[in-house]
């Protein structure tokens, strides 16, 4: 693998993520966190399907009309996502009902788009192929995490196994119950975002309004 | 008639699509820097769901489900499998539609909602009301009041969400939070806020 590829993969998982730089993606991102087997199966799921749709719209780039491509990238990326919900119908019948309308929302995840619109049509298959399966990994990065912190301190679990006995069943640990709620989600993407760029000062925005620093006598 | 009011209710408030199903979060987080701009885009959506999710749950009647074909001579048939792919033109064909007749009709809508119809094809929350819509059996009427109810819910939250900002602007943030941490910090808080009425029921 050549210098340039290895980029292609690593970048997006800090540097350039997805989720915590470009804002893409992150309704699903919230929603499926809260236990850490689903959010495993959702960042499968998210980046076979980028991978797979970049490399099918970059092999047909040069065949799409400008005025049709969105609908022609529309229905790649919804016959793949067709393709994986099946599978999981088939074999996680558990998961894909935990997983509920999430797996059909892949289709609109801006990733997928995203991904599709700003490289795969413009660069060759392998290429796209290794950009899409970077941004999914960069997307399962903070999926996994969030869904770390979350089923750990909610259930006192990681993938459904017991960490931390719980005072119900006779442990020691009482769960954080808000962890297991949608707004906590927003708070824990939120402080990573904060650590990110705490790491990497690079990333920080640009404030609108300067506090005025006042001279002290 | 009770029953579509306590769904609209529960659409709006308890199940907010935005704060509670984080659906169109992308657009949600980018477009609420201006409350202008955000009662745009959340009329719109409301608009758009208020067609889209009915459309598809006709669709879904009188040719997806299994057995719906069968005015035409297939009553085994079953297409339940080609939904997503179904909804999802629909919603692109249907947006389109809208964007040409209010630029002929409405010149005025169309300059100021015009901007945001492309970007509703792919919000997560209009076609997460088709699926919701889908999962929960929703008869036609229930999905007329589903669609609607959630698209206002989506609005209300994302004009409130713009109206924080707006405020937030001045304030004396750390660093690394700037810009999209605490967005993200203080959709959480209105996450919660709206958790408050899961205990209402009409």
């Amino acid at each position: 693998m050549s210098q340039t590829r290895r980029q292609m993969l690593i970048d997006p998982l800090v540097d350039n993520n997805p989720i915590t730089l470009q804002v893409l993606g992150i309704c699903s991102a919230l929603a499926v966190t809260s236990s850490l087997q689903v959010a495993f199966v959702m960042s499968l799921a998210v980046t076979f399907v980028t991978a797979f749709s970049s490399m099918f719209i970059s092999m047909l780039r040069n065949h799409i009309p400008g005025s049709i491509r969105i609908i022609v990238q529309m229905v790649i990326i919804a016959s793949l996502v067709i393709l994986v919900d099946q599978v999981l119908k088939a074999y996680a019948y558990e998961i894909s009902k935990t997983l509920s309308v999430f797996v059909g929302l892949i289709i609109t995840n801006c990733i997928v788009m995203g991904r599709a619109e700003a490289f795969a049509m413009k660069n060759p298959p392998v290429a796209s192929f290794i950009d899409g399966i970077g941004n999914g990994l960069g997307y399962g990065l903070i999926l996994m995490l969030v869904g770390f912190f979350r089923e750990l301190f909610g259930a006192g679990s990681l993938f459904g196994i017991t960490i931390f006995e719980t005072v119900n069943n006779g442990g020691w640990y009482v769960p954080n119950g808000m962890l297991l709620l949608p707004p906590s989600a927003f708070f824990i993407i939120g402080l990573i975002i904060w650590a990110f760029r705490a790491w990497k000062p690079a990333q920080v925005e640009e404030r609108e309004y300067k506090i005025q620093t006042v001279e002290s006598h | 008639m009770e029953g579509l009011l306590s769904l609209a209710v529960k659409a709006i408030f308890v199940e907010n699509l935005a704060l509670s199903f984080f659906l169109g979060m992308c657009t949600f987080i980018a477009v609420s820097k201006k409350i202008s701009t955000a009662i745009g885009l959340g009329v719109s959506v409301m608009v758009v769901q208020a067609i889209t999710v009915p459309a598809n749950n006709l669709i879904l009647t009188y040719l997806l489900a299994p057995g719906a074909l069968s005015w035409a001579g297939f009553s085994d048939v079953d297409l339940t499998f080609l939904g997503l792919i179904s909804y999802i033109g629909v919603i692109a064909a249907l947006v389109q539609i809208l964007e040409m007749v209010l630029d002929k009709y409405f010149p005025p809508l169309y300059n100021a909602l015009g901007v945001f119809l492309p970007l509703i094809t792919v919000n997560c929350a209009i076609l997460g009301g088709s699926l919701f819509m889908v999962e929960r059996d929703y008869n036609f009427a229930e999905s007329v009041t589903y669609g609607f109810s959630s698209g206002f819910g989506w609005a209300l939250a994302i004009t409130a969400m713009a109206g924080v900002r707006e405020k937030l602007k001045y304030s004396d943030i750390p660093d690394g939070l700037q810009g999209l941490g605490i967005t993200f910090i203080t959709a959480g808080l209105m996450a919660m806020a709206f958790m408050s009425f899961s205990g209402v029921k009409l």
